[in-house]
């Protein structure tokens, strides 16, 4: 039996084993060093490692990001933690404007290979600034690299892939998930590729198209559906930016229904996007509209009510998937 | 003026006059930019530092290949002393093909990482972190190697000032900051983003050694700089250098500047920090009529031939709008 890690400890294993494999790789954010960081990942690394290399730093996003940026110009491999995604607004223009145009800009003759992970996601009572999931707004910048992974598998193989990519590459990794997901993980010099999407489920009679946090309530929807004869396809997308067009296209063109699930807003989020392209591109295809169950259009309540009142849920996703069904 | 007279950090008369032909190479460069804007060839994106070249070349000037500066955007001079080509800046001027950027970007949003060069985006002291970034593997590396980033008062107001001259000075980095001091951020003027007279003073909140010069004084600025750079290779971090300056263009060259006095502009220009080095080359014999002559014609020489070259270069393929986003 393969060993099996949490999607936390599986971060930490992948940011061990980089470290060791290249010298070149290092963390900084904050806390990440005596403390091991506010969740753990960083737990063990600055003893194996030292101060240099699991630099603690002071509350300083900003810098975090351009000190990585200004490292990785020098053949460095930063990871930046940002200690809640909610806090990457404050490094928002080192990430948008520094690290994503610099290889445009400098006509193709330089990248900026740095990793930021942005502990993302609600269900945890973190109320407005401990939930929030803002990958959307780095789908919308070119010369980004998104991730999400949502198992420990893929935290792990995303972080080595992203850690060894050229680019700049912003890692969500959902805190709902770190103790929760347990599974195997790759061995060795094993990644899970950038850009490709895992099918978790097949199903011929409509698709999901999720990531995250929202991929084990997209099965139990679709378990659930499989009950009243609806065969439902679930695919992780696990990168969002480049996301995994021919698996998405693939799947559409076998089931003519697509539902989009994801916990960020509704307005402007993934969903927007992915509706877009498959009317645009896969018009014929379709037998419905593409729907989407998403959070709606409001901030993360800090009251458990109120929070559950928002997320997306089974219950949620299965009354998606019948109105889909419906049409 | 009162006499220069320091003299702590020798150079040979040749190493003068190599000064000189930076100071004239550099005022000309960016006066023949401000004539062809006028004359449409340039489009956009000039922004001068006529008046402000004795900063540059006094801080440049003896640098190894080896050490990494980061400019402002009027320091385009910082760029051809460093070792791009005037050829080759003059063409990104010209958003030609042989430019840093293939065209994609104007003067100094592009760097040579071979040579040491970072290139800011837009937003002014978001190079700074940057700048602790690259300092940071110097760090790392135990060399001697130094960087060199440079801002604006009006700079000094933006978080990521603090938030990078904070991170040096606790991790004690090579850096020297060198703030041009122009007495205006486009048209908001010292007093009205300051509440304190000197950028210098800022330093000392950061642990470390804040001085204000004189910065059309090209020996002075020379002499702060090695003085600086002698401690930052030994070991003993970071040191801010204010050097007092004066933008005689407008903030760019659409700007007509109304909101000075000619009065102000005047007194400044009798501070021209050219004729000032001049007289004191010729006083000591350094400069006469015959090797003024010979410089004269090598920085014309120089600029007809960059301009005639980027002229004759050719217009980025449209294709290329797209290209060079991820490596």
């Amino acid at each position: 039996m393969p060993k099996e890690l949490t999607y936390l400890e599986a971060i930490r294993e992948a940011l061990a084993e980089e470290m060791r494999r290249d010298p070149k790789v290092f963390v900084l954010g904050e806390d990440v060093g005596v403390y091991g960081g506010a969740f753990g990942a960083t737990q063990g690394l600055f003893d194996e490692f030292g101060e240099m290399r699991v630099v603690d730093t002071p509350i300083s996003e900003s810098a975090i990001i351009g000190i990585s940026i200004g490292a990785a110009l020098r053949g460095y491999r930063p990871v930046a933690e940002m200690q809640f995604a909610d806090f990457i607004s404050c490094g928002f223009d080192q990430i948008v404007n520094q690290a994503a145009t610099l290889r445009y800009r400098y006509g193709g003759r330089a990248s900026v290979p740095i990793v930021v992970r942005a502990p993302s996601g609600g269900g945890v009572s973190g109320g407005l600034y401990h939930s929030q999931n803002p990958e959307a707004w780095f789908v919308h910048r070119p010369g980004l690299k998104v991730v999400a992974p949502s198992t420990a598998y893929d935290a792990k193989g995303l972080l080595k892939a992203a850690i060894r990519d050229e680019n700049p590459v912003v890692y969500f990794e959902h805190k709902y998930l770190y103790r929760r997901a347990k599974g195997p993980v790759p061995e060795g010099d094993e990644i899970v590729p950038i850009g490709v999407a895992a099918t978790r489920r097949d199903g011929h009679d409509a698709t999901i198209l999720t990531y995250g946090a929202m991929v084990t309530p997209s099965l139990e929807a679709a378990d659930a559906m499989a009950k009243e004869g609806v065969e439902v396809e679930v695919i992780d997308l696990r990168s969002l930016l480049p996301f995994d067009k021919d698996a998405i296209f693939k799947s559409v063109d076998k089931t003519s229904r697509v539902l989009v699930v994801h916990e960020d807003v509704k307005t402007l989020g993934i969903g927007a996007e992915l509706s877009a392209v498959i009317m645009e591109e896969r018009f014929d295809a379709l037998d419905a509209p593409v729907l989407r169950v998403t959070y709606p259009d409001t901030h993360a309540p800090f009251s458990h009510v109120l929070e559950q009142a928002n997320l997306p849920n089974t219950a949620r996703i299965v009354d998606g998937l019948r109105t889909l069904a419906a049409y | 003026m009162p006499p220069i007279k320091r003299t702590k950090f020798k150079l040979a008369p040749e190493q003068l006059l190599e000064m000189f032909y930076w100071l004239r190479l550099i005022r000309a460069f960016d006066e023949r930019l401000s004539i062809l804007v006028k004359q449409g060839k340039v489009r956009s994106g000039v922004y001068t530092g006529i008046g402000q070249e004795a900063i540059i070349v006094g801080t440049c000037f003896g640098l190894r290949k080896e050490d990494w500066i980061c400019p402002l955007h009027r320091d385009l001079g910082a760029f051809l002393m460093k070792g791009v080509e005037p050829r080759v800046m003059m063409s990104q001027m010209f958003a030609k093909t042989t430019g840093l950027s293939k065209g994609r970007d104007s003067a100094l949003h592009s760097g040579v990482s071979e040579l040491g060069i970072f290139g800011n985006t837009s937003m002014l002291g978001a190079n700074l972190p940057v700048a602790a970034g690259l300092g940071y593997t110097f760090k790392i590396e135990n060399t001697d190697n130094v960087v060199v980033a440079y801002f604006g008062e009006g700079a000094s107001n933006v978080g990521d000032f603090h938030e990078a001259l904070n991170f040096a000075g606790v991790q004690q980095l090579p850096i020297l900051f060198i703030c041009e001091n122009n007495q205006y951020a486009y048209s908001v003027p010292v007093e009205k983003s300051m509440a304190i007279d000197d950028v210098a003073d800022r330093a000392e909140s950061y642990g470390f050694d804040g001085v204000s010069i004189n910065g059309n004084d090209v020996l002075a600025v020379y002499q702060a700089t090695q003085g600086a750079l002698a401690r930052a290779r030994s070991g003993d971090g970071p040191t801010l250098i204010e050097c007092k300056t004066y933008r005689w263009h407008g903030h760019s060259e659409h700007d007509k500047a109304f909101y000075r006095t000619d009065e102000e502009l005047a007194m400044w220009k009798s501070r021209d920090p050219i004729p000032t080095f001049t007289t004191y080359l010729r006083a000591r014999h350094v400069l006469d009529d015959a090797k003024l002559k010979e410089i004269e014609g090598r920085v014309t020489t120089t600029i007809d031939d960059a301009v005639e070259f980027a002229i004759n270069a050719s217009e980025p393929d449209a294709p290329e709008a797209v290209k060079d986003l991820y490596a």
